[in-house]
């Protein structure tokens, strides 16, 4: 129990840093922190006590193994969120090189 | 720049970073390049499979350009190449996928099964894996390239 | 008891990530972050993700410093928006204490139901021939998921090459000045 709320802690801690900061690679490091929470409570989920890593060996080795669903699924968000880290960070580039700043408040076009 | 001659000396000699990187990447980047492919080669035997093994052919092309600089890594793989594999990587995936209807459904196993904990087995989970690290080797080292070698020249805006 | 150690150990370390005022010790920070979580991983029994993860988390440091390197930052701090901390610090209150009574509905650590994944386990190895009962889940049981991932990782790959370019589609300069240098 402690551990799952411990991961939900580390993804309230990133959720904090994407609101409240004003610097944009503030905000994509809050962006990282929460999805490694994500995926850190999918492997958890999928943990077994006295078990083994799901691989087969052979000339007969443990039968007892961890959950192997939430680690393929766990394994394409991985892949996923770097991919959409490096077009963050692409995106924030750009911005720096049109208005010299990364403050978020400095970039507004629409002021309503 | 001219692409047909090569830069004078003191111009390599200063791309890059110091002699001693320079040495133990010529060491090490030929290790490097071969464990991604045995990752991604025996990814059914042992933990690892496509993906990672692509990421660390991709590591393996950033080292040789962080150590080297820009015109080593041109030289060994331009920009166009490495566009060119991504998409072959990504339109072999698809066709395998599309070959399973030889077995009646989209994505069927339909290549031999084999013997267990053989290189050759597995149907077509060998070459499926080969066709995802050409694809996310190849696309990694050109989103590298595209952010590493972009200027910051800006101008301020009013 | 391992694992909730190396667990507070990442929230301390993304704490420090998000609080510090030199960008590139922050990104240092979630290079800890990201290489304590490869740790857990293997000690959950996870290692094609504990690999994945290590790897990932090496380029994502290398992309972030790039961002972060030889710029002239302001020096003064940037004070956070007070709404923003209003905002995040409440949510993450409620948001916990409505949690305790929803974790209570979580199998307990350690003994997960299995309704499909005991399927994959008893016959993966028959089934598909694979002794990597993780790649024969990513590549046989669940391919279309894997082409799903292949297909955004493309869109991701376009969507940076695109938005870092020098010239538009009517060969103008997209903003004076700023230069892709590659040809």
């Amino acid at each position: 129990m402690t551990q799952y709320f411990l991961c939900f802690v580390l993804f309230c801690v990133g959720l904090y840093g994407m609101l409240a900061k004003r610097n944009l690679v503030k905000i994509i490091l809050g962006l990282v922190v929460a999805e490694a929470a994500v995926n850190l409570l999918f492997v958890l989920v999928a943990y077994r006590t006295g078990a083994f890593a799901p691989i087969v060996e052979a000339g007969g080795g443990p039968t007892r193994m961890v959950d192997p669903l939430p680690h393929a699924l766990v394994l394409t968000a991985i892949v996923i969120g770097l991919a959409t880290t490096a077009l963050m960070i692409a995106i924030a580039m750009r911005i720096y090189a049109h208005y010299g700043t990364y403050d978020i408040e400095e970039v507004r076009e629409l002021k309503g | 720049m001219e692409k047909s001659e090569k830069p004078p000396l003191e111009r390599r000699e200063e791309a890059g970073m110091t002699v001693v990187v320079k040495t133990v990447t010529r060491l090490t980047v030929g290790l490097i390049f071969l464990y991604g492919w045995y990752i991604v080669v025996h990814g059914h035997l042992t933990p690892g499979g496509g993906f990672v093994g692509g990421i660390i052919l991709a590591l393996s092309f950033v080292h040789l350009t962080l150590a080297f600089g820009r015109d080593a890594a041109e030289a060994t793989l331009p920009a166009r190449v490495t566009g060119l594999v991504e998409g072959l990587g990504a339109l072999l995936f698809v066709g395998i996928a599309l070959l399973g209807f030889l077995g009646g459904v989209f994505f069927r196993n339909f290549l031999p099964k084999g013997e267990p904990f053989a290189l050759f087995s597995a149907g077509i989970v060998p070459p499926a894996n080969i066709a995802i690290c050409l694809k996310v080797g190849a696309g990694l080292f050109s989103v590298f390239l595209a952010l590493v070698f972009f200027r910051f020249d800006w101008e301020r805006r009013k | 008891m391992m694992v909730d150690v190396l667990l507070i150990l990442m929230i301390v370390g993304a704490i420090i990530a998000l609080e510090v005022k030199n960008l590139l010790s922050a990104v240092v920070a979630v290079g800890t972050v990201g290489l304590v979580l490869s740790l857990v991983f293997l000690l959950l029994q996870a290692p094609d993700v504990a690999i994945t993860q290590l790897a990932v988390e090496i380029i994502t440091v290398i992309l972030l410093i790039r961002a972060t390197l030889r710029l002239e930052l302001p020096q003064s701090p940037l004070i956070s928006r007070p709404v923003g901390i209003l905002t995040g610090l409440c949510f993450a209150a409620v948001f916990l204490i409505l949690l305790v009574p929803g974790l209570k509905e979580l199998p307990a650590f350690g003994s997960p139901t299995l309704r499909v994944a005991q399927t994959y386990l008893d016959q993966g190895l028959a089934d598909t021939g694979a002794a990597n009962l993780v790649a024969s889940v990513l590549l046989d049981y669940r391919a279309y998921d894997t082409l799903g991932e292949a297909t955004v990782l493309f869109a991701a790959v376009i969507g940076v090459l695109t938005v870092l370019r020098a010239q538009g589609r009517k060969g103008k300069q997209v903003s004076k000045g700023a230069e892709h240098g590659e040809e």
